[in-house]
């Protein structure tokens, strides 16, 4: 069970119990929803944005711990984040998640985030990881239409 | 657990009934693997059986020794594999109680079943304003196909209501009848509650207002004995894979007035009479629906797959699945967080369940681990996850191979799932 335990740490399961930033953003200048079709796991984020600085993040929604506490993660890491330094903690949080399966990846600088290294173990699992990132990812480069991972 | 499968349930307990599952476990060459070191619990049936190695020789016996197309072939290779396709449909047709192997069309499964029947007879009688009656616990192949057409029509779709324990409101399902009723297509049984539906009772309450029924048989197959002339359905569908046959290769059943008035489905070789640029005349069901090489092999696996089942006896199998469903229920329910969602009247062997504040998904990740393989998700059934509001459950679904040990070893991995996760 060792690393079930690498997959399902503190951090994660309390983020998932107690999601941060997990309401809706009345002021928003930006909503996109992202949506898992195979399991159903349906969340929508919040941004504000004004000229490059990203001032608020939220997100509303439902799904499992992992894509949860990935989207609540994902909100306390951005919030005062410029877009250029949003596109690049997507990049770096994508390679830890996305790591082939044994592989000792290794991404500097990763804060909090690090808690989602053990999901690349875990390859039926990297899609509720990334649920949340892809979803804003879309919203930042201007698309309005729900976002699918499949 | 209540009703009729459970009288036999408790009767067979009372006669000593005793089904030898280690001798049938040996057929099935994946259950000795082992995932993550511990031995596979397979509780995903209702998605997909296991395939004994019956089935798994034939399908190679064919292509080693008898594969040849069929049809118009004048050597001798081809005449033999003509024969033990066609062969094939004389035994669906006798698994199935249809009156006459024409009835049986030969699709890749259940899905296009359905859309078959909507693209023929859906086009040929819906009209706009007309209606057509599912129900609220139907997989999404019998409520896409429908939408599709009622879609391109301008007609309806009306939704046959079920209780908390999810089972069809019988007389709510009659008030839906009116003259613009054109068909009724209904799941027999629930791949996400494992509801049996009172489906005699369905169809006929159907043909007092002379509206035709197409069954949805999928989940049905692997665990009762099908007659469609006792139940009286109109169309009936159901897959190979999940009565532990191939995947590819699936069955519609009509009845043979609807089957020779509906226009063809797909167009091609092997479904006509003849072929001018002017006119093309059709060949009669059910080559009228089978365009283009078949899945020959599958085919022929479809047929290990009903001798197999026939030759344990499908009483047989729906007894001890009962037995297990009744042992897995009870264990199950000693779990507090765990709610089993769907205890309707009759069930097959499947419990869906969800378990407080804790995802589906998280305890599929668990589940595996310790090597059982369960579902979860929306099942493919959307509205029906809306009904019980529950964005997804897990699901076990059990067969004849499965033990009671195995549903031991799933409680084991909940409680540590519980452990883990909450």
């Amino acid at each position: 069970m060792n690393d079930l335990k690498e997959l399902y740490q503190e951090l994660i399961l309390d983020h998932s119990k107690k999601p941060q930033n997990f309401h809706v953003l009345e002021d928003a200048t930006c909503t996109v929803e992202g949506f898992n079709p195979l399991c159903g796991d349906r969340y929508t984020i919040y941004l504000k944005v004004s000229g490059d600085l990203i001032h608020d993040v939220s997100f509303q929604g439902s799904g499992c711990a992992i894509s949860k506490s990935s989207a609540s993660l994902m909100t306390q890491t951005l919030k005062g984040k410029t877009v250029s330094e949003a596109r690049q903690w997507f990049e770096r949080f994508h390679s830890i998640i996305s790591a082939a399966p044994g592989s000792s990846h290794q991404v500097k600088d990763l804060g909090k985030l690090a808690v989602f290294s053990g999901v690349s173990e875990f390859p039926a699992r990297v899609k509720c990881a990334s649920l949340a990132w892809h979803t804003v990812r879309a919203a930042l480069e201007g698309k309005s239409n729900p976002v699918s991972t499949e | 657990m209540k009703g009729v499968k459970t009288e036999v349930f408790k009767q067979n307990k009372r006669e000593q009934f005793k089904f030898d599952v280690n001798r049938y476990r040996k057929d099935f060459p994946i259950l000795a693997e082992q995932i993550y070191g511990k031995p596979l619990v397979y509780f995903d049936n209702a998605a997909t059986t296991q395939k004994p190695q019956v089935v798994i020789d034939a399908i190679s016996n064919f292509y080693e020794k008898s594969n040849a197309n069929i049809h118009r072939g004048v050597f001798l290779l081809s005449q033999k594999a003509t024969e033990a396709y066609e062969n094939v449909r004389k035994k669906v047709c006798h698994f199935i109680h249809a009156p006459a192997p024409e009835q049986v069309i030969f699709v890749r499964g259940t899905t296009e079943a359905i859309n078959l029947v909507a693209q023929t007879f859906g086009r040929m009688s819906v009209r706009e304003g007309d209606e057509i009656i599912i129900s609220t616990m139907e997989h999404h192949s019998n409520i896409v196909p429908w939408q599709m057409i009622v879609e391109q029509i301008g007609a309806k779709l009306q939704i046959a209501p079920i209780n908390d324990d999810g089972d069809i409101l019988v007389e709510e399902y009659k008030k839906l009848f009116n003259s613009k009723t054109k068909l009724v297509a209904l799941c027999h049984v629930s791949n996400a509650l494992g509801t049996v539906n009172p489906v005699k009772e369905l169809v006929s309450i159907a043909h007092a207002s002379k509206v035709p029924v197409l069954i949805d048989g999928a989940q049905a197959v692997p665990h009762l004995q099908v007659d469609v002339q006792d139940l009286d359905c109109d169309f009936y569908a159901f897959s190979g894979h999940k009565m532990y046959g191939p995947t590819g290769i699936g069955v519609l059943y009509g009845k043979w007035d609807l089957l020779e008035s509906m226009p063809p489905f797909q167009g091609g070789g092997d479904m006509i009479r003849s072929v001018t640029f002017k006119k093309t005349t059709y060949s009669n069901p059910p080559f009228k629906f089978e365009p283009g090489t078949p899945d020959i092999a599958e085919v022929i696996g479809l047929g290990a797959a009903i001798d197999y089942l026939t030759s344990i006896g499908l009483e047989q199998v729906g007894s001890y699945e009962q037995e297990l469903l009744g042992y897995a229920t009870e264990i199950l329910k000693q779990i507090p967080e765990l709610h089993i969602i769907g205890e309707a009247c009759e069930k097959a062997s499947v419990i869906s369940f969800i378990l407080d504040e804790i995802h589906p998904h998280d305890i599929g990740t668990v589940l595996d681990h310790e090597g059982v393989a369960i579902r979860a998700g929306h099942h493919c059934a959307m509205p029906l996850m809306e009904r019980f509001s529950v964005p997804a459950t897990a699901r076990a679904s059990f067969s004849f191979y499965n033990t009671k040990k195995e549903v031991d070893v799933l409680k084991q991995a909940l409680l540590e799932g519980v452990r883990i996760l909450k």
